[in-house]
């Protein structure tokens, strides 16, 4: 089953903590992280990258998508 | 990369304009600093009458003004808010009457450091355990809850604000007031002013500068891109004041500084846990307020009135040092931030959703 993070609306730098928490806790596989602006985006990529996850950006409304892979 | 150059080249040039607006006649070693200008600020509106330190400071129009425009052209003004607003403006209250017993935002102790002011050195010990206790509480879980989109209309209003005072700095209406004397007398002109705000505005909207977030970061994750701003801006700032011969290494004598070491040192630690616990500093605040948060735009309400009792209760430091009420302002205003964070560890459990994360006690967002 997918994991996602819902961290839309929260504030630097939540996003970033419940991600890596996540992918500390699942290693591997896909995950996905709702944020909403570009700031968390930004930052969440940064994380995600820094642990060695493939990050892809898709544009949802409003909201912002982040495929997480490794 | 590109990222990495942005906020490179940003903290290099917050340090030039640093030094360069104090040759134009900004005070001493406060080329830029968010808190002393906002206090300004709410002097020349007459919310405190502290006479030396009353000027409608053009930086801080621009740099709202910039950063609105540069969001709004990068598509990233969006207006949001209800994120604990009354929690964001208390601690905005309470961490400027820190920096105002400091005698300076996390920017002007960078610039301060950078003119060899050690006091500053004592000032950063003081921000860096303020923002390991903040990054301790939000390990285990503190959050001020979700910020909700908002009608678009709200976040007009800040800029709005930035324009109305642009307006009162160029008539100079007889209600407004304007040091005759003191630092708020020092200023470079209006034009310069305005402009390096402007520019500092969309280079900190584009690159999220945030002194305390940069500190943050390098505790928590390890991660040292926001500090890498603040780091050239004291590199760039320091050669700058040597080249120019402001730079005087030492306690003493120094400008718009006292001495105080205990005072220096817990003035900052309440700076940054309020800092960190509102997710960034004064000027990323004043950022993310252009950009349409409301409820930054709330929090720095919250540092003009802190600003407003500082001077009107005579809590905010001078030269001559750190008054009593002041360093009981300071006691009971960790104690009162302290209290917000341990409500806060409460805040992630209502953010709603299915928890499966057991190595903290943050709880609440993530959904499997």
């Amino acid at each position: 089953m997918l994991q996602t993070v819902d961290a839309r609306g929260l504030s630097c730098p939540e996003p970033v903590i419940l991600t890596r928490q996540l992918l500390n806790q699942v290693k591997s596989g896909n995950v996905q992280v709702l944020v909403d602006n570009n700031v968390a985006k930004e930052n969440v990529t940064r994380a995600a990258e820094n642990m060695g996850w493939k990050v892809v950006v898709v544009q949802q409304d409003a909201d912002i998508v982040l495929n997480l892979s490794k | 990369m590109k990222n990495k150059l942005l906020i490179v080249a940003t903290g290099g040039i917050v340090g030039l304009l640093g030094v360069f607006l104090v040759t134009m006649g900004n005070p001493a070693n406060m080329g830029y600093c968010i808190a002393c200008f906002l206090r300004d600020i709410t002097g020349a509106l007459g919310l405190h009458r502290a006479a030396p330190v009353q000027y409608l400071r053009p930086e801080i129009i621009g740099l709202v003004l910039g950063a609105f425009f540069s969001a709004l052209f990068s598509r990233e003004f969006r207006v949001v808010g209800g994120s604990n607003t009354l929690a964001r403006f208390t601690l905005a209250f309470f961490g400027i009457i820190g920096m105002l017993v400091f005698l300076g935002c996390p920017v002007r102790m960078v610039l301060r450091l950078a003119g060899g002011d050690l006091n500053a050195l004592v000032g950063l010990a003081g921000l860096i355990v303020g923002v390991a206790i903040g990054t301790m509480f939000l390990k285990h879980g503190y959050s001020l809850g979700r910020a909700l989109p908002q009608n678009k209309g709200a976040g007009f209003i800040f800029p709005s604000i930035a324009v109305v005072l642009l307006v009162f700095l160029l008539v100079q209406p007889a209600f407004i007031f304007f040091s005759q004397e003191g630092p708020g007398s020092l200023h470079a002109p209006v034009i310069i002013s305005l402009a390096a705000g402007l520019l500092v505005g969309v280079l900190a909207q584009r690159s999220r500068l945030c002194m305390v977030g940069g500190i943050r970061d390098l505790i928590f994750f390890r991660d040292t891109h926001l500090l890498s701003g603040f780091v050239t801006m004291l590199i760039v700032a320091a050669l700058g004041n040597v080249i120019i011969g402001n730079f005087n290494l030492g306690f003493e004598q120094q400008p718009i500084a006292h001495t105080d070491g205990l005072w220096n040192f817990l003035g900052m630690t309440l700076a940054g846990l309020a800092a960190t616990l509102l997710g960034g500093c004064p000027l990323r605040q004043l950022i993310s307020a252009s950009e349409g948060n409301t409820d930054s735009v709330i929090t720095v309400l919250g540092f003009v009135a802190g600003a407003a009792f500082a001077h009107n209760f005579g809590l905010a430091a001078s030269a001559k040092g750190v008054p009593g009420a002041g360093q009981v302002a300071v006691i009971l205003g960790l104690l009162v931030v302290a209290a917000i964070a341990v409500i806060g560890l409460q805040g992630s459990k209502a953010i709603g959703g299915k928890t499966n994360v057991t190595d903290s006690g943050r709880s609440g967002t993530i959904m499997s």
